[in-house]
């Protein structure tokens, strides 16, 4: 049986963690509050491009150095930045947790120095050329921006070729100093975890932390105009592209609400690959190569996305079905079998997931990072048992009949 | 029922009278089982002009099998919380799932009725062939597949390389009676193996797999295409905002005595953020987000497959540099660096406990290539045991050649 503690340094950091030590491996992170949603126009893609320079040396270690010591402990480090934070990761063996400890802590005190900013910047613009080639091509970051406006939520995690061309370094250094506070992170750690040698190197490693200077809040946007480099057009066209995307959104459970564990389920029986509604209708017939839908939750906000990719020719027609579908779904609500199905599926997911210490270090940072609370795989399991279909027709009453907003991407102008 | 028992370990591995190989490991520590059955109607099993079968069969069978259509099997396989996967490869077709482990037997039983009680429904066919030309299209929209298929087939040749997805054409000329053919002749118990891996008694396990699979019938494996690539390049115009670069050469399988000398070398190559190919092509140079390179086994061959993507002006440096490292590796080999991979292997050996389904992939594969199953310990051994001059002795002795490359972007260039 897991167990879960917590502890707030005396400089603030909090420490969570979720205990077995029958694990096999040692999950740790840092969980930061920075994400694009923190970024002014000139910032934009500044806590993404932040993330890469983590891994560009410190006071006591080259670049170099961080990515040998990194592989040094095995297992598998990495990093991730969305709208709400940015998280720096690893699992690794038991024996290891103090080097990764240690290394990890050190990285997050960068130099960021000039030249290695200049050579990174060039990673960042390859990287977003990559996701220009990539489907659907720009319709999530799209839909994004025209439903939550280009700023805050709508603001998209790489920035724009225009803004990572013209960022400065000196951006870079006070936005860290801003954004990289004791009290804007969360170190969680799953798995085979020795908690109190945990919160000892720690106190030790973050202790200078507070220390680091407090720059001013930088001007604000201006929000009658367009941040450089963004389009707000319904409709991306895509040389070349052989299908047709439509990406849809509108209002969702946040992560505070007590919709989300009934919106995950009505999700499942709506859009889940391999036999939901959407799937049978759409999917198993061979009309369309991706049709479903999931709630995205943020701390304070959530979305519904629908995703439809098809011929061009029949997207109207398609998107009619996937329309037919939510409607019906939100008035008639669902069946007991299919509720008992798509609980069955969860609950078994989370048992499954609950066996990797790197699957829970996900759901335990980020929770505690935004919600400062812990939900546990009992709790979790407990929570999907507990519903009922008047539940499920309620929240799909609640978010399914809103009218959304869209985003096409296509070679050909076409209509949804 | 049992004509060979062979322990290594907590495997148990069985072959029942019809051929049917029967891999066990007991994991008692997890929540979880999970299973993998390969069979050999893969992609080598196809004829000359039916592209895309062994998909389709694949897509076929789970439409309805034994006492179940096809909305009642997933609604019984989602009710035992599988969480299944199939894949048509090379020379074989595999389904999974895991689940939680009170869920094994059912779910065995379930296996056995997609793979030899199928309905095959002829009004579904068109379906599923509708799903198929989606994932053509699909693909179209996919630089780096299209790239990495298309080399794959300079590599391997036309046949030995042909992707498992078809052509529209050939998609379209499949007919209801290919189908049952194609079903009637490579779905059976020559050359399968069943690995089942987590909490479970495997006692219990071999008597549920004989009462399941014990009396399919025999049949015959088609032996694998000849390998006919040839050193080429190729250049695929698009207007993307990337040039996708994809190169290989030929190598050896998994289970050449060599091979883990070869899979050492590439690991120093490619595998994490200090590996020569991420080091020197992004870190030093920001020459791409995305380069890396892996190890690939068929039955008989084996290739090294790369790929490295990049905006158009810098393509060819990219190109240069990426295949450069690999021409000079040995010129400053370190054993810190063949030291970092043996933790990297050796730590995913430990890891892969925490996961049943990790287990019973590598358990088929294991067996596929080479007949039995290599165990932790003898795994780590392997591993542990390798010198940094062996490495170098195997590399400088098998330089990489013979590059097929392909590139997918505005310009072509010189390779």
């Amino acid at each position: 049986m897991a167990q879960f503690r917590t502890h707030t340094l005396s400089n603030g950091l909090r420490v969570a963690a979720e205990i077995d030590h029958r694990c096999y491996s040692t999950a740790i992170g840092y969980f930061v509050h920075a994400g694009a949603r923190n970024e002014t126009d000139r910032e934009s893609g500044l806590s993404h491009f932040l993330e890469h320079m983590m891994f560009k040396g410190t006071a006591t270690r080259t670049a170099a150095d961080v990515n040998r010591q990194l592989d040094e402990l095995g297992g598998n480090s990495n990093a991730y930045t969305s709208e709400e934070q940015t998280v720096y990761y690893a699992t690794v063996l038991p024996k290891f947790q103090d080097r990764l400890v240690d290394l990890l802590t050190d990285m997050l005190s960068p130099s960021l120095a000039k030249d290695d900013f200049d050579t990174e910047r060039q990673v960042i613009l390859e990287e977003i050329a990559k996701y220009e080639d990539q489907p659907p091509f720009g319709a999530f970051e799209r839909v994004m921006e025209i439903y939550y406006g280009p700023r805050g939520l709508g603001r998209r995690v790489l920035g724009t070729k225009e803004s990572i061309e013209s960022m400065r370094v000196e951006a870079m250094q006070d936005f860290f100093n801003r954004r990289y506070r004791p009290e804007n992170i969360v170190m969680a750690a799953t798995g085979n975890v020795d908690f109190d040698g945990l919160i000892a190197s720690l106190e030790t490693l973050t202790q200078s932390w507070p220390d680091r200077p407090k720059p001013a809040a930088p001007p604000s946007d201006d929000p009658s105009s367009l941040p450089e480099g963004i389009a707000i057009d319904a409709n991306l066209e895509i040389e070349d592209a052989s299908q047709a995307y439509l990406v849809r959104i509108h209002r969702g459970p946040s992560m505070a609400s007590e919709d989300r564990y009934a919106s995950r389920i009505l999700a499942s029986i709506l859009g889940d690959e391999g036999g939901s509604r959407l799937f049978w209708e759409l999917i198993d017939t061979g009309r369309a190569e991706t049709a479903t839908a999931w709630p995205q939750e943020f701390a304070d906000s959530g979305a519904w996305f629908s995703y439809l990719v098809c011929e061009p020719e029949k997207l109207k027609s398609n998107a009619k079905l996937m329309e037919g579908v939510m409607t019906r779904t939100a008035n008639d609500g669902v069946t007991t079998e299919e509720l008992e199905q798509a609980k069955n599926k969860a609950m078994a997911r989370c048992i499954m997931q609950s066996e990797r210490p790197s699957n829970r270090l996900f759901s335990v940072g980020s929770r505690y990072l935004t919600q400062q609370n812990y939900v546990s795989t009992d709790e979790l399991l407990e929570r999907f048992k507990s519903i009922d279909e008047q539940m499920i027709g309620r929240v799909a009453k609640e978010y399914l009949l809103e009218s959304p907003t869209q985003v096409i991407a296509s070679a050909t102008s076409v209509e949804a | 029922m049992s004509t060979t028992t062979s322990t290594t370990e907590d495997i148990r591995i069985r072959t029942l009278d019809n051929g049917i190989v029967v891999a066990v490991q007991s994991m008692p520590w997890l929540r979880t089982a999970a299973f993998s059955l390969c069979l050999r109607g893969g992609v080598n099993a196809e004829s000359q002009s039916n592209a895309g079968l062994a998909s389709m069969v694949c897509e076929m069978v789970e439409r309805g099998a034994g006492e179940y259509s096809s909305r009642d099997l997933v609604a019984v396989q989602d009710n035992l919380g599988m969480d299944r996967s199939s894949n048509v490869a090379t020379s074989t077709v595999s389904f999974g799932a895991a689940m939680p482990a009170e869920s094994l037997q059912p779910a065995l039983a379930i296996y056995a009725d997609i793979v030899r009680r199928p309905h095959l429904p002829s009004d579904q066919l068109e379906d599923a062939r509708l799903m198929a030309m989606q994932e053509l299209r699909a693909i179209e929209d996919e630089p780096t597949q299209r790239v990495m298929l298309r080399l794959r087939k300079l590599q391997y040749g036309e046949r030995l390389g042909r992707s498992q997805q078809g052509t529209q054409p050939s998609i379209m000329a499949i007919t209801q009676d290919d189908v049952r053919e194609f079903y009637t002749e490579h779905y059976h118990a020559g050359g399968a193996i069943l690995a089942v891996a987590g909490k479970l008694n495997p006692d219990d396990v071999f008597s549920w797999a004989a009462e399941q699979f014990g009396d399919w019938k025999m049949g015959q494996v088609v032996p694998a295409a000849e390998m006919t690539g040839k050193p080429s390049y190729e250049h695929i115009e698009s207007p993307s905002s990337q040039t996708h670069i994809g190169f290989s050469f030929n190598a050896i399988p998994f289970g050449h005595p060599d091979y883990f000398k070869m899979r050492a070398a590439v690991g120093i190559l490619s595998d994490g953020m200090s590996s020569r190919l991420f080091d020197r092509v992004r870190e030093q140079r920001g020459l791409c987000y995305t380069v890396s390179a892996g190890c690939q086994s068929l039955e008989k061959v084996g290739a090294v497959f790369g790929y490295a993507g990049t905006t158009p002006e810098r393509a060819q440096q990219t190109l240069d540099v990426t295949l450069g490292e690999f021409a000079r590796l040995t010129e400053d080999l370190t054993v810190d660096e063949l030291d970092r991979w043996k933790v990297r292997i050796q730590s995913n050996l430990i890891m892969e406990q925490e996961s049943s389904a990790s287990r019973s992939s590598s358990i088929v594969s294991d067996f596929f290539q080479i007949g039995r199953v290599y165990s932790m310990v003898e795994l780590e051994n392997i591993i542990e045991s390798l010198t940094l001059s062996e490495i170098a002795d195997y590399w400088n002795s098998h330089q990489p050649k013979d590059f097929r490359i392909v590139t997918l972007g505005p310009d072509p260039l010189k390779a």
